[in-house]
């Protein structure tokens, strides 16, 4: 039996005349979301974007998978496809249903019909279908208040539909839609959720990693790695650089007042980053920083990061709590990684007292040590780049 | 691949696979029936799978009868513990054991903690081990399993094995005696019958056979309850078709290990050397204590984070462990029980040998520690 996925596509739907440009832009990453599974053709109709396998051993489980996480999707359905006949739409619920129907109680039909020149009316074509159904399945009520089961049947431009359950999508905006914004990630749990947050409302992600080997593991860049591809479900492909930073960090724990080394770390980060981020055509900063949650990042010691650049930054968790932000890295899978124990930049050099109310004029004059511009010069012209892809981990 | 510059000093964790157990290894890729077969190729498989089981028993001084084949050192824990304490259960609830005993011990006894089962952990003395008093005053007729293990995996401390069916027959207990012998299968001579052993763990890939296989050597008359259940391989005690590519190269490794006596003295060598150079220093102190095992030294570089130290060594192809988890992680227990300051345990390395180090490689190790020691910037 011939399946197909119907997308409904979510806040594009609003986008008045530039709704086009978002349309395509989410084929496009519908299309790369699907890679690998085989042949498949992409129209759309009617705020509808049909994606049917041209093959038919394709995995639809696999697709269905992959397309939950597709920003820019309110709602979709898996349906099986036939044509404008109603003898043939109620062959087709019949065959589809058959391994779902004889589980449920009660149900109810809902039809869509689409194409006007259907000579049947919706209420004729949920009788008919019920009719059937209730032939068929002994075992099944209507119940058209508080069914167990909603079987719809679309009337479409092509084809008629049969399907049981809409299926809730990503939400958001396509990614590609929104700009493109750098993320700093370290390897905690909170940059991961920052960056599926950002992509979700559209944006295209580089991600800069600050490593300092060999206080710093292989381990720690693998990590950061697997949780870009866990993300790149959702956001699609991101650009992965890489910043060789034990100088800079060595040069810090060294000269710097230890109390004010983990702010003058992050201050570093954001300057190289932002280099790193024009380098890479974005236009702002991520962060995954939340208020109070550790001493660098109260809101004197933020402000503090802060004006290291002059591009924006964006702080998608900031006013969120430690458990909601651990229920959105479980949710979207990178949790388990998030947690692994291995030493990463932020966690090597950590003073017992690190100041939470510090003053902007003191951290730029300790900020200061020999040959500083000379190093993050060089770590930036060290960086390395590496494109991160999908990958079930 | 292992290169000739290379210095692998991790052997605790695992070793090198021999020469003559990866050619076994092969050899027994021809083997294709299965032992369990009645057929002529089943009964080829299942002699080479009882002449495996006779190289265990011999290295042990026991009856071929007596050796379980297991999937290595965690499940020959699992199954000893847990088949023991189903069989005696009956006789009383208590089980004495270490609280540096290695996490396939450790983590069993939690779970039999939530049975309902009262465990009593003995911490290690001033002196690094842990004494026989100590058993003998925590024992009683109520205890129906002892499990301890005969050389600490982290510190390399000696435990006093010989003793502790003494003192559970001192004290008139039902218990029986399990040893974690992972460390010291045939490092050291080890007799379970003569030691009053019931129950004993052994791995291969300790010793430089395959990794994935190990044994269990149940003592004749012990009754341990089986806690898989399938066909009547291993008595039915470890059900499932045996791995015999894997128990042929275990096999192996055991004929081929060599003068037990001659591996220590050589093993010994490094590590005196190591630990005489690196002990001059102020900032470096040595964790494992006086008496301990001739495979092991742990020390720490005090300033140095584990992990750093680990990672900076590897960058000249040096092998060691971090004796306890980085700072993100749960410290080591072993180091903890030990009483150990954090500073001291955050920077614990485990540096351990084989037969195949030598002193040019150990003075590589030395000469990495000191040049790490004054190059890395140390924590305060």
């Amino acid at each position: 039996m011939k399946e197909v996925l119907l997308i409904k596509n979510g806040e594009i739907a609003l986008k008045g005349l530039n709704r086009a440009t978002f349309e395509d832009v989410l084929i496009k990453n519908i299309k790369n979301a699907l890679k690998g599974l085989g042949l498949v053709e992409i129209k759309k109709a009617q705020s509808t974007i049909y994606v049917s396998p041209t093959n038919d051993d394709y995995d639809m489980n696999e697709a269905v998978k992959r397309i939950k996480k597709v920003f820019g999707i309110a709602a979709f359905s898996r349906a099986a496809v036939c044509e404008k006949d109603m003898a043939k739409i109620l062959e087709t619920t019949v065959k589809y249903l058959k391994d779902t129907l004889p589980f449920k109680k009660t149900f109810k039909v809902e039809a869509k019909r689409a194409d006007k020149s259907f000579p049947l009316k919706s209420p004729e074509i949920c009788r008919e279908t019920g009719a059937k159904v209730l032939e068929n399945f002994h075992n099944l009520k209507v119940d058209v208040h508080n069914p167990e089961v909603t079987i719809t049947v679309e009337v479409r431009d092509f084809n008629a539909y049969v399907h049981i359950d809409q299926i809730s999508g990503a939400g958001g905006m396509p990614v590609g839609t929104g700009g493109k914004a750098a993320i700093l990630i370290s390897g905690g749990i909170d940059s991961p959720v920052a960056a599926y947050m950002l992509a979700k409302r559209g944006v295209n992600l580089t991600a800069v990693h600050f490593a300092s080997p060999p206080y710093t593991s292989e381990r720690a860049e693998k990590k950061v790695k697997d949780l870009l591809s866990t993300v790149a479900g959702y956001s699609g492909p991101i650009n992965f650089c890489y910043i060789p930073f034990t100088k800079i960090q060595e040069s810090i724990a060294r000269e710097c007042p230890e109390d004010l080394t983990t702010l003058i770390m992050r201050r570093y980060m954001m300057k190289i980053s932002q280099v790193i981020a024009k380098n890479n055509n974005c236009d702002a900063l991520i962060t995954g920083e939340s208020i109070g949650q550790v001493a660098s990042q109260t809101m004197k010691a933020i402000a503090c990061t802060d004006c290291a650049v002059d591009m924006p930054v964006f702080r998608p968790l900031i006013g969120m709590d430690k458990e909601e932000i651990v229920k959105i890295s479980r949710k979207i899978g990178t949790f388990e990684l998030s947690t692994l124990p291995y030493e990463d930049c932020c966690t090597v050099f950590t003073p017992k007292h690190p100041k939470t109310k510090p003053n902007i004029s003191d951290v730029e004059k300790a900020e200061v040590f020999e040959n500083c511009d000379e190093m993050v010069k060089e770590a930036i012209e060290n960086a390395r780049y590496e494109k991160i892809y999908y990958k079930e981990i | 691949m292992l290169l000739i510059t290379e210095a692998y000093f991790d052997n605790s964790s695992t070793t090198f696979l021999c020469k003559e157990a990866k050619e076994a290894v092969l050899a027994a890729c021809d083997y294709n029936g299965n032992p369990s077969s009645l057929h002529r190729l089943g009964t080829f498989s299942s002699e080479l799978l009882e002449n495996a089981r006779k190289q265990i028993a011999k290295a042990l001084k026991c009856s071929a009868s007596e050796i379980y084949f297991t999937s290595g050192g965690t499940e020959s824990d699992n199954a000893a513990i847990i088949g023991a304490v189903g069989a005696l259960k009956r006789r009383g609830k208590k089980i004495v054991t270490t609280a540096f005993e290695h996490s396939a011990v450790i983590n069993t006894m939690k779970h039999l903690e939530n049975e309902g089962f009262e465990v009593v952990y003995l911490k290690p003395d001033e002196s690094g081990t842990v004494p026989i008093s100590a058993f003998l005053e925590a024992i009683d007729q109520n205890t129906i399993l002892v499990s301890c293990m005969s050389v600490n995996n982290e510190t390399g401390a000696v435990l006093p094995i010989e003793l502790i069916k003494k003192a559970i027959e001192a004290k008139n207990s039902p218990a029986y005696f399990h040893c974690d012998a992972t460390q010291s299968f045939l490092k050291y001579p080890l007799c379970p019958e003569n030691s009053g052993i019931d129950l004993l763990t052994v791995s291969a890939h300790k010793i430089h056979g395959p990794k994935g296989v190990g044994a269990l050597y149940v003592k004749k008359g012990v009754r341990v309850l089986p806690r898989t259940f399938g066909g009547e391989q291993e008595n039915g005690f470890r059900p499932g078709t045996e791995p015999l590519i894997l128990i042929n190269g275990f096999s192996a490794a055991i004929s081929a290990f060599g003068d037990a006596k001659e591996n220590a003295r050589k093993c010994a060598l490094i590590k005196d050397h190591i630990k005489t150079k690196l002990e001059a220093f102020d900032d470096i102190v040595i964790n494992s204590p006086k008496k301990s095992s001739d495979y092991i030294l742990n020390l720490s570089v005090l300033g140095v984070r584990s992990e750093t130290m680990l990672h900076f060594l590897e960058q000249k192809n040096i092998y060691v462990s971090s004796g306890s988890a980085c700072a993100k992680g749960k410290p080591s227990h072993v180091l903890t029980a030990l009483g150990f300051d954090k500073a001291r345990a955050d920077s614990a390395i485990r540096i351990s040998f084989s037969k195949n180090n030598d002193l040019v490689q150990a003075d590589r190790l030395i000469d990495a520690i000191i040049d790490a020691k004054n190059s890395l910037i140390k924590s305060k």
